[in-house]
């Protein structure tokens, strides 16, 4: 553990050490802090916590770290304290000596949120000086977020010393931070803190600002007020910025549904509402293979997903060709009966998942290129949405690309356009609608392995998408795929800019109304095909 | 609807219809009612009930009948009349409970009083009176009806286009009425009914009327769509249904046609919500799932789509299964047993059990005019517009 | 029964003069029949969803009084009668839930009902019990504002859950700014009303209450998770109460996760997420975030480590978990036996006033006491979510805590209180002395 300190703060533990075997004999206020880590008491550990850290103590970061880690073991009846360090080894809390073994009644120190907020700050005011810059950035936000006058020392000590440029804002606005609420701060330093975290211009500096009181000299209200209104007006665009991100995030999961619609209800004009349920086995697909790579090769967690997609593509459009086969053929001609079935169809896929599954959710993880999220200017884009739109697109890519250029997409479109004039040309018709409807069923599949890393994997997870979906097809125009991208991204951004202002669910009402209206006046959606072939 | 035409609009399936119904609803609530309870005749008060449940069901499914197999409108959101009809009888019945409830606020229902809720809001006003309440059953989903109909059939918004926004129409009013700002009762709905016109609901009495009230509406409604498809504006419906186009062509104002129509069976749809409510004592916003609209669509398709008794039967018969399969060892099954059951109607009885039945029949029986219509009907909608072609 | 009904008969016929002239006639028929003599088994009812949107939730429910009949069966039963479960499916089918509630009733002649889960499916079958005159147990937490004569109440009421995990947050983690986030049907818009009114009571101002509804199986949470954090941002320390309804939660939480709130920076405690909910989530971003509960599984008592291997053992699964409103039916099966051993039959007059007063253990530890009101005592845990899924309980109250059927919080019921034992009210206004309503 030692040997990751920072050099500094190991000299400074030698001076420590030396004093400490100065001074043998004394229980000092350290011994005492860390003893009552042993407590189980919440306050006495907050207690502890802010003792352990103002302590000086070389053996401070290894336990504040421990803690927050849940690594710091004690025992209630010796009320001893025990580092157990990554590799496993222990050593004594208030000594730093090795021992042997934690005893069995030792149990790791409990925290609650109050206390991780103790530990973040007190493990940020002891990392400031981390050779690790991204430790150190951290840290300078920990101490931001916190911004207890007892840091400034550090900040300062750390500023004089830091070379990077993106560490040094972040020291100078923990310092901002600090000097603003600091009762004997100058004016001029307080001024200073203001126009500083008006440059940073985010909503914490944003609350920071609103916080300041009342009892500050004038020219700091009036200087906190300005920047507040200068950071809420640029907050404001980009809350536009944000919205239209959610919008098309929103867009994209709506487009994803719907395109493997687009190709059974646009192309064939097949009323598949089944589709969901198409959705719903490439879900449990992906929790069928994570299933099986966490037993058997966690390793391969990663990959999970990029290993799903190909046999959620399969799966659905093997049970795709299969209804195909077994239902719809025999009901082609007929849309409305083979509405019928295939709802019959949805509920017994449902009831068979959720015998097979069982009624609740699976747990389908996200691998980690999946989670968390970055900052983009003031917004947070969401890794996960981030990769949807993308993968979203992708797939409407290729999936163009394979009706433009392959001699399925060509043999497709020429039977959706004419079906007897294509019978006529030696299309092999049925192989081409059974084909079809497997693309079309495939493809929900693998919508089903991105729908599964944001919503609940349960037997319901298709029917929450399937009346969204048929709104994006007719919306955008049947037979168009170009019609359903914008249709889905219009959609996606329109109630994305709705819900701020009448609320999710009047916003969802809106929509619907909406499309119903827009129906009237362009029966055929957005992009209408022309000609006599849709009439028919 | 000249005695005329109503005799002229009854073959024998028919009449056997309505003196099967007419039966029933005398005898069952006689025997409720005078039997002692738990003789071998006497039907339970639960069964009463239960079955007073179908004939509503029944009565949803004519209407839908009316304008799917005649007219080859397929609403699936027929569900959102009937749960209009449904709130329109429950708001009456909400406002008869008056001081009653559980805070005893003489006019505000209780869980306007417990959302702390100061007065009545406009909509709510009036439904403490029976009439206004029964003009509204009929109103409220006519007019919905009648504005949807307009927008879209005048655009000729025809075949699964129409079936979608009808979902989504009632997809809407699904959420809105969810919405406890709506002041509806949100997802818990009107419940806790004390009484009707005077009556108690819980009353074994009441629980009879209200079941013979039923048979009565159904019979009414049998015979005011025999009527219609009977008549000459029945003729025009079924070309419509056959040949859209070509009977504009011919000069027919085709969205005068379906506008009425639709507007009829929505009223029909509403007086069904209506009597359902007293008789299962709530109303929610579940009523206005599309799935509860597919399913009665199903009930016509099962039945037979085209013939009025089809529908009415398929309705009875099909929740008489669900009822019979959710109760003991069978009850996880039912979803496999309903969907199958949809798959297979669909694909080998097309014409439903009754469409079935006539065709096995027909070769016995001498050819009248009336039952070309009737098997004329009975044919499904090979002529609509077909997105595959 | 018998003469129940020819009563009733007789009453109908009064009012209906048309089949006045018949009534003599046909009343003579009546001495006919006699009850059919009791079977050597009671009759147990099961009305939880096996099918539909809510079987995710009441199929464990299920699971749950089976298992408890078959051991109640093993030490022989009750009243030397083996107890005997009728099942069935109302399928998540609001009036279903009426009409087999009814059938349970009438035809099966079940001497008790265990079941429901959402409000809704209880006021559906509300009636059908006042009317059958018989005995529902219901396992939920809910949002108050009821007490029938024939229902017991085992869930927690909004005292027992909402204002202890509040008072927790504002003792212990100091929040001064609140989001009260729910799904837009009764329990949540209640129990925010409560909330919204205790908050103030404590002087927490308007412009610190932020209330969000949502429709159900809401999936899209980027707008409203980044609204909390705007909200959360303002300088004042924010928690989240979250009231949000089952399928919602998994995609909420998992976009807390995403975009970077902490437990530590905007805490969320929630009332639906147990253990069940959880089991289709990574909780590892979630470590902290709390839910109030009576029970959790991770409680070490004898009772409950007792209670769960026996649980894993008649489900085969030895990673089953269990959660509240399977306690909730535990304590309320207890106590519905002990009920009826103590007064020796399964007469529903006789259960029910035998009812108030009854204790049983619960799994916690303590002992649950079944109040007037027919609700019951319950100890409140605050839990904070572990990476495993499980709670790590964090703070409890000193003792149980009776759960009042009307909420002392909102204006419409402070004054009422139900009294099935003295009063005979279960909506009683205390200032006037009047039972409001219809009452019985």
């Amino acid at each position: 553990m030692l040997a990751k300190l920072p050099a500094r703060l190991c000299t400074l533990a030698l001076s420590f050490l030396l004093i400490a075997f100065a001074l043998p004999a004394l229980a000092g206020p350290f011994e005492d802090a860390v003893a009552k880590f042993a407590n189980d008491d919440f306050s006495d550990t907050e207690e502890a916590i802010g003792a352990v850290a103002s302590s000086g103590n070389p053996l401070a970061f290894p336990i504040i770290n421990a803690l927050q880690d849940g690594r710091l073991m004690a025992d209630p009846d010796s009320k001893k304290v025990y580092v157990t360090g990554t590799d496993g080894k222990s050593i004594d809390a208030t000594t730093g000596q090795p021992v042997a073994s934690v005893p069995d009644g030792a149990s790791a120190v409990r925290l609650n949120n109050r206390l991780r907020r103790s530990v973040d700050a007190a493990l940020g005011s002891l990392t400031l000086q981390s050779p690790d810059l991204s430790t150190r950035i951290q840290a300078a936000q920990s101490v931001f977020k916190s911004h207890e006058e007892t840091a400034l020392e550090a900040v300062d000590a750390a500023l004089a010393k830091e070379t990077n440029k993106s560490a040094r804002t972040a020291l100078g606005e923990a310092r901002a931070a600090i000097l603003l609420f600091k009762s004997d701060a100058t004016e001029v330093e307080k001024l200073e803190a203001v126009a500083t975290l008006k440059a940073r211009g985010d909503q914490d500096a944003l609350a920071l600002l609103s916080d300041t009181g009342s009892d500050q000299p004038a020219s700091v209200t009036k200087a906190a007020a300005s920047a507040i209104g200068s950071i809420q007006s640029s907050l404001a665009v980009w809350s536009t910025v944000q919205n239209a991100w959610y919008g098309l995030s929103l867009g994209s999961v709506l487009l994803l549904a719907a395109i493997g619609l687009a190709i059974t209800f646009g192309v064939m004009g097949v009323i598949n509402m089944a589709h969901g349920e198409m959705v719903m086995l490439g879900a449990y697909t992906t929790f069928v293979v994570q299933e099986v790579i966490r037993t058997r090769y966690p390793a391969l967690f990663d990959y999970s997903l990029i290993i799903a997609v190909p046999l959620a593509f399969l799966v659905s459009g093997a049970i795709g060709v299969l209804i195909e086969r077994s239902i719809i053929r025999f009901l082609y001609g007929r849309p409305l009966e083979t509405l019928l079935a295939t709802w019959g169809l949805s509920l017994v896929l449902q009831q068979a998942v959720r015998t097979a599954f069982g009624p609740t959710n699976r747990e389908v993880g996200n691998p980690s290129w999946m989670s968390g999220a970055f900052e983009l200017g003031q917004i947070t884009i969401t890794y996960n949405r981030l990769w949807i739109l993308c993968f979203t697109l992708a797939v409407f890519a290729i999936l163009l690309a394979m009706l433009r250029y392959t001699a399925l997409g060509l043999e497709m479109r020429a039977v959706t356009q004419n079906r007897r004039m294509a019978a006529s040309m030696g299309i092999a018709t049925s192989r081409v609608d059974a084909l079809t409807f497997g693309l079309g069923s495939g493809i929900a599949g693998i919508a089903g392995v991105a729908l599964s890393q944001i919503d609940n994997v349960s037997p319901n997870l298709g029917q929450s998408y399937i009346i969204d979906s048929f709104m994006v097809v007719v919306f955008g125009g049947v037979g168009n795929l170009w019609g359903t991208l914008v249709g889905a991204f219009t959609l996606g951004i329109a109630n994305k800019f709705l819900e701020p202002v009448a609320g999710a669910v009047l916003g969802k009402i809106a929509i619907l109304v909406l499309i119903i209206l827009f129906i009237q006046k362009r029966p055929r959606g957005l992009f209408a095909l022309k000609g006599r072939a849709v009439e028919a | 609807m000249t005695p005329h035409m109503l005799t002229r609009s009854l073959d024998r399936g028919a009449t056997m219809f309505l003196a099967i119904v007419a039966a029933c609803g005398i005898l069952i609530p006689l025997s409720n009612l005078l039997l002692p309870a738990g003789s071998f005749f006497q039907v339970p008060t639960y069964l009463v009930a239960l079955w007073g449940k179908y004939v509503c069901y029944a009565i949803l499914a004519l209407s839908i009948d009316l304008i799917w197999g005649y007219c080859g409108i397929l609403s699936l959101g027929h569900g959102a009349f009937f749960a209009l009809g449904g709130y329109a009888m429950g708001m009456y019945l909400m406002r008869q409970i008056g001081t009653r409830g559980v805070y005893g606020n003489p006019i505000l229902p209780d869980f306007m009083v417990f959302l702390n809720w100061q007065k009545l809001p406009w909509y709510w006003y009036g439904f403490d009176m029976f009439w206004f309440a029964a003009l509204m059953v009929l109103f409220v989903p006519g007019l919905l009806a009648f504005c949807f109909g307009w927008l879209a059939f005048r655009s000729r918004v025809t075949g699964v286009y129409l079936s979608i926004i009808t979902q989504a129409m009632t997809y809407a009013l699904l959420l809105g009425f969810f919405r406890n700002d709506f002041g509806f009762g949100g997802n818990n709905g009107l419940t806790d009914f004390k009484d009707i016109l005077g009556f108690n609901v819980q009353a074994e009495g009441t629980r009879a009327t209200l079941f013979a009230l039923s048979c009565l509406a159904l019979i009414a409604g049998f015979l005011i769509c025999r009527a219609i498809v009977t008549s000459k504006l029945g003729k025009v419906l079924i070309a419509i249904r056959d040949a859209e186009s070509r009977t504009r062509f011919l000069g027919y104002r085709v969205e005068s046609y379906k506008l009425f129509v639709f507007t009829v069976s929505a009223c029909m749809a509403g007086v069904a919500g209506a009597l359902y409510v007293p008789q299962v004592g709530i109303i929610n916003p579940s009523e206005f799932a599309p799935g509860n609209s597919i399913e009665a669509v199903i009930w016509v398709a099962v039945g037979g789509r085209g013939t009025l008794v089809g529908a009415a039967l398929g309705a009875v018969v099909v929740n008489y299964a669900k009822t019979f399969f959710t109760s003991g060892v069978l009850a996880p099954y039912w979803l496999f047993m309903l969907g199958a059951l949809f798959i297979l109607v669909t694909l080998l009885l097309p014409k439903g059990i009754v469409g079935t039945f006539n065709s096995w029949w027909e070769p016995f029986k001498a050819k009248r005019p009336a039952e070309t219509t009737e098997s004329a009907a009975a044919e499904d909608g090979v002529s609509e517009p077909d997105m595959a072609e | 029964m018998l003469t129940k009904s020819t009563h009733d008969i007789a009453a109908s016929f009064s009012r209906r003069g048309l089949l006045a002239a018949t009534a003599g006639l046909m009343l003579g028929l009546a001495s006919f029949t006699g009850a059919k003599a009791a079977d050597d088994t009671i009759k147990v009812g099961v009305l939880h969803s096996l099918s539909g949107t809510m079987a995710i939730s009441e199929t464990t429910l299920k699971d749950t009084i089976l298992f408890l009949i078959d051991e109640q069966n093993k030490k022989g039963g009750v009243n030397g009668k083996k107890l005997e479960a009728v099942v069935v499916d109302p399928a998540s089918n609001w009036p279903l839930f009426a009409e087999k509630a009814r059938e349970l009733i009438t035809k099966d002649k079940v001497a008790v009902v265990f079941g429901c889960w959402t409000s809704v499916s209880r006021k559906s079958v509300l009636p059908v019990f006042k009317e059958l005159n018989s005995i529902l147990f219901y396992p939920v937490q809910y949002e108050g504002e009821e007490s029938e004569r024939n229902v017991f109440y085992t869930g927690a009421a909004p005292n027992q859950q909402a204002i202890p995990a509040v008072d927790y947050l504002m003792k212990e983690e100091k929040v001064k700014r609140w989001v009260l986030a729910g799904t837009d049907y009764v329990y949540p818009r209640t129990t925010n009303k409560i909330l919204e009114a205790y908050l103030k009571s404590k002087g927490v101002a308007q412009e610190d209450i932020m209330i969000n509804y949502t429709p159900f199986g809401h999936s899209d949470w980027q707008t409203i998770v980044a609204d909390i954090k705007k909200f959360g941002s303002a300088g004042k320390k924010t928690a989240v109460v979250s009231t949000i309804n089952g399928d919602a939660n998994v995609p909420f939480y998992k976009e807390l996760g995403n975009q970077g709130i902490k437990a530590k920076d905007i805490p969320v405690v929630a009332f639906s997420v147990g253990e069940e909910e959880l089991a289709g989530i990574d909780t590892k971003p979630l470590v902290g975030h709390l839910a109030a509960w009576n029970y959790f599984q991770s409680i070490k008592t004898p009772a409950n480590e007792k209670f769960i291997k026996e649980w894993q053992a008649y489900t085969k699964n030895p990673k089953r978990t269990t959660n509240d409103p399977m306690e909730a039916h535990v304590i309320g099966f207890n106590m519905w036996v002990k009920a009826v051993e103590k007064v020796k039959s399964t007469d529903p007059d006789k259960v029910i006033a035998a009812l108030p007063g009854i204790e049983a253990p619960n799994l916690t530890g303590g002992t649950s006491k079944m109040l007037p009101n027919h609700h019951i005592t319950k100890p409140v845990f605050i839990g904070e979510i572990k990476g495993n899924g499980q709670f790590d309980v964090v703070w409890k109250t000193p003792s149980l805590v009776p759960g009042d059927a009307w909420s002392k919080e909102l204006d419409g019921s402070k004054d009422l209180i139900g009294d099935w034992v003295e009063k005979k009210c279960g909506n009683y206004n205390v200032k006037t002395n009047k039972c409001l309503g219809s009452g019985s």
